[in-house]
């Protein structure tokens, strides 16, 4: 597969670009619009981006783990977030959060974003497995 | 406590997808992992029927959100037990799928969708949320479509073809129903809107939608006249994936239609009634006749799937406690019996190489335990006492003749003579007939391979489940009865759920 | 509005089951793709339209003031879009694989699983 220089070049710029906004969506997912999954998708676009002007092999290079297995870990970290507050006798996904302190910013985190968290991976392998999958059957 | 035993069944299944599809390389270890989930999960049916045993429906709100706003889990007897006999059906097919599944589907994934599609079956039985059902449908659905395809033959396309269209214009009938009960009724929980749905004006609006959701649950459940995916695609995949569907698919479109028509649609049973008996009827015979012109192990025992749903829609379509007892008991002997058939017919494929009843022959004299594991099963089925399938037919006829209704029954009895033809031609064309070539050299070997001992297990427990459910019958259905009293009298769910005591 | 949406609502279920009758399998794959997002429509309608008025939780308040539209059918929309989009894709693939291994997407020629031995 051969793209011109313009795609590559610009393509580089929007796949650091959509990563960064990407967790944007999904850091203020919880409370305003946005999300995991919204999250996951804008990934997964930057990595058929790049898979567009740089080819699958070297996309998934920089993916570093099997995509597959990102499907797997992202499912079961949504499925482990509901557990904490089983075990301290509440339903199942039953919010848990917790103020923290890091660097003098209280941060406002919990078991949520771990969901979020959760289907951002989740959502994100998918696609990318089935983006990997497409540019490999034209290859 | 009763947080933890609902969501387990779903929890369980989800990690251990997870942990397989970490391991997707080693192909026994994803083995390994799928008969540990199914394992627990029978742990855990057997916790949730001891919960619910004295007749208390448990219930928790997923996230703490009160019902009917957020998304209710409940589980009374008829789930319990369902949950139950899932969970052994999905064990023994994990058991024989072990066996047999070959390095590339393991690979593609098979073993992950496995605990996916307990995962959607056990949410489907447990959840008390009409959406929440709906969402369970497609995690089961989607799953069984890639467990259909995987491989990737000409004759896996093409069944599969048939059978995600199909499933797929039900899921979108019923995504329709789901919107138009929403509209009326302001609400999705299911005991919520039986509450509801009696106050709505609309009658006529009320019997559109609940038919709505018959011709939904109905394909798959694969009732007449909306069976025709079921016979073009079953015989298809893999024995395992087979011997799983036809354990636990058309069950849970059997189960949406009991727990929606007698929960959500209970007050205008009269016309909903016949409709369900005329399909029940319908589904029977033909069914069996379509049995009757097939000449193919595995397409035989679809088509027979098929006419026994027949039973199971008869026993809800009297809407009285010993139908419901008697469809529940239909179920479970079903799931058994036919899930070890096509368990057997694997055997016999592994042994001689074809489906084809005319190039099989001669296992009754060369291979006598698969022999009698096919009788156990297949005249359990035909309804030969003391089996359990004769205890399942005595139980409806009662009910029928209670409920005087006498036709379908007439009827039932009738297609029970067929299904004993069709029993009777698997049993004399592989079974007694001399094989017509040469026995292949190497059958001895085969006959004891490790391989074929690991398959055969899974056909034993359904044999001796079979047997036992027979011998037991009494007891069985004192727990029946009761689970049946739960259905056709659902305020102590609607209580259990909304909270409040029983009306 | 809602006179006219039930009409669009119609059109496209008509439209679908026509596509979802023809023996051509690219075209049933249409067919339900488009029956998906009438159901989605049909949901929205059925559960009542209201125009512009978000659900949110004015500041300083605790309750939603009227009048708002109804989240509920928007997340069951959404959740079904997206089962709706997987379920597609899936199926996308299906027929497509199925073309190479028949060399035809003419359901009529997908019927080997119908005969014994594979005659015809």
């Amino acid at each position: 597969m051969t793209s011109s220089t313009i795609l590559k070049t610009t393509s580089l710029l929007l796949v650091t670009l959509f990563l960064i906004f990407s967790f944007f969506l999904l850091w203020r997912g919880h409370d305003e619009p946005g999300g995991g999954f919204a999250g996951g998708l804008v990934a997964s676009s930057a990595f058929a981006l790049y898979t567009i002007a740089f080819g699958a092999v070297g996309a998934r290079q920089n993916l570093v783990i099997d995509s597959r297995l990102l499907i797997g870990v992202g499912m079961a970290l949504a499925a482990i977030s509901g557990i904490p507050s089983l075990l301290l006798g509440d339903a199942f996904a039953t919010g848990r959060w917790a103020d923290v302190e890091i660097a003098d910013r209280e941060i406002h985190i919990g078991t949520p974003l771990l969901f979020d968290i959760g289907v951002y991976l989740a959502v994100l392998g998918v696609v990318v497995t089935i983006v990997f999958a497409l540019a490999e059957e034209e290859d | 406590m009763d947080d933890a035993l609902l969501i387990l069944p779903m929890l369980v299944p989800l990690l251990f997808a997870c942990l397989a599809i970490a391991v997707l390389r080693w192909r026994h270890v994803q083995a390994a992992l799928t008969i540990l989930n199914a394992a627990i999960l029978i742990g855990l049916g057997i916790a949730l029927m001891v919960v619910v045993w004295d007749e208390r429906v448990i219930v928790t709100q997923v996230a703490d959100w009160p019902a009917p706003f957020g998304i209710t889990l409940v589980a009374d007897l008829f789930s319990a037990i369902m949950v139950l006999l899932a969970a052994i059906v999905g064990f023994s097919a994990a058991i024989y799928s072990a066996a047999t599944i070959d390095d590339r589907r393991a690979l593609y994934g098979y073993y992950p969708l496995f605990n996916i599609l307990l995962m959607g079956v056990m949410g489907a039985f447990l959840t008390g949320d009409l959406f929440n059902l709906y969402v369970w449908f497609e995690v089961l659905l989607i799953s069984s479509f890639v467990l259909l395809g995987l491989g990737g033959t000409r004759a896996q396309m093409e069944g599969a073809i048939k059978y995600v269209v199909l499933n797929l214009l039900s899921s979108i009938i019923f995504l329709t129903g789901v919107g138009l009960v929403y509209g009326m009724a302001g609400t999705l929980n299911m005991a919520d809107l039986a509450v509801r749905l009696r106050d709505v004006e609309d009658e006529g609006l009320v019997l559109v939608v609940s038919m709505l959701f018959l011709v939904a649950f109905g394909v798959k459940a694969a009732v007449f006249p909306v069976f025709s995916w079921l016979p073009a695609s079953y015989h298809t995949p893999p024995v395992a994936v087979s011997a799983l569907f036809a354990g636990l698919l058309t069950k849970v479109g059997v189960y949406a239609l009991i727990r929606v028509f007698s929960l959500l649609f209970a007050e205008d049973q009269a016309h909903v009634q016949d409709v369900l008996i005329w399909v029940a009827g319908f589904t029977m015979v033909t069914g069996v006749l379509g049995a009757a012109a097939q000449n193919e192990f595995r397409r035989i025992l679809s088509f027979h799937i098929v006419s026994q749903i027949g039973y199971m829609v008869m026993g809800l379509a009297f809407f009285t406690p010993l139908g419901y007892a008697a469809a529940i008991y239909f179920v479970a002997h079903n799931m058994f019996a036919k899930t070890g058939l096509f368990i057997v017919s694997g055997l016999s494929h592994r042994l001689l190489g074809s489906f084809e009843l005319k190039k099989l022959g001669g296992l009754a004299k060369h291979s006598p335990e698969v022999t009698l594991l096919f009788f156990l099963c297949a005249f359990s089925l035909a309804g030969l006492p003391p089996l359990a399938g004769f205890f399942g037919k005595f139980a409806l006829a009662r009910a029928g003749f209670e409920a005087e209704h006498y036709i379908i029954v007439g009827v039932s009895l009738a297609v029970g003579l067929f299904t004993m033809y069709s029993m009777t031609k698997i049993w004399a064309e592989a079974f007694w007939k001399p094989y017509p070539a040469e026995l292949p050299g190497d059958f001895q070997v085969r006959r004891r391979q490790p391989g074929m001992l690991v398959m055969t297990i899974p056909a034993v427990i359904f044999a001796a489940l079979g047997v036992a459910m027979g011998v037991a019958a009494g007891p069985v259905f004192e727990l029946l009865e009761r689970a049946g009293e739960q259905l056709a009298d659902p305020s102590g769910y609607i209580a259990a759920v909304l909270g409040g005591e029983p009306e | 509005m809602e006179t006219v949406l039930a009409f669009v609502i119609g059109g496209l279920y008509a439209a679908g089951v026509f596509l979802m009758l023809r023996r051509a399998l690219a075209r049933v794959v249409l067919g339900i793709a488009i029956l998906t997002n009438a159901t989605n429509l049909l949901i929205f309608t059925a559960a009542g339209l209201t125009r512009g008025e978000p659900a949110f939780i004015d500041e300083g308040e605790t309750l939603l003031s009227e009048p708002y539209g109804d989240p509920l059918p928007q997340a069951l929309v959404l959740t079904a879009i997206v089962i709706g989009f997987g379920v597609l894709a899936f199926a996308m693939v299906l027929i497509y694989r199925a073309y190479r291994s028949v060399g035809s997407e003419d359901s009529d020629h997908m019927t080997t699983t119908e005969f014994e031995d594979g005659e015809r």
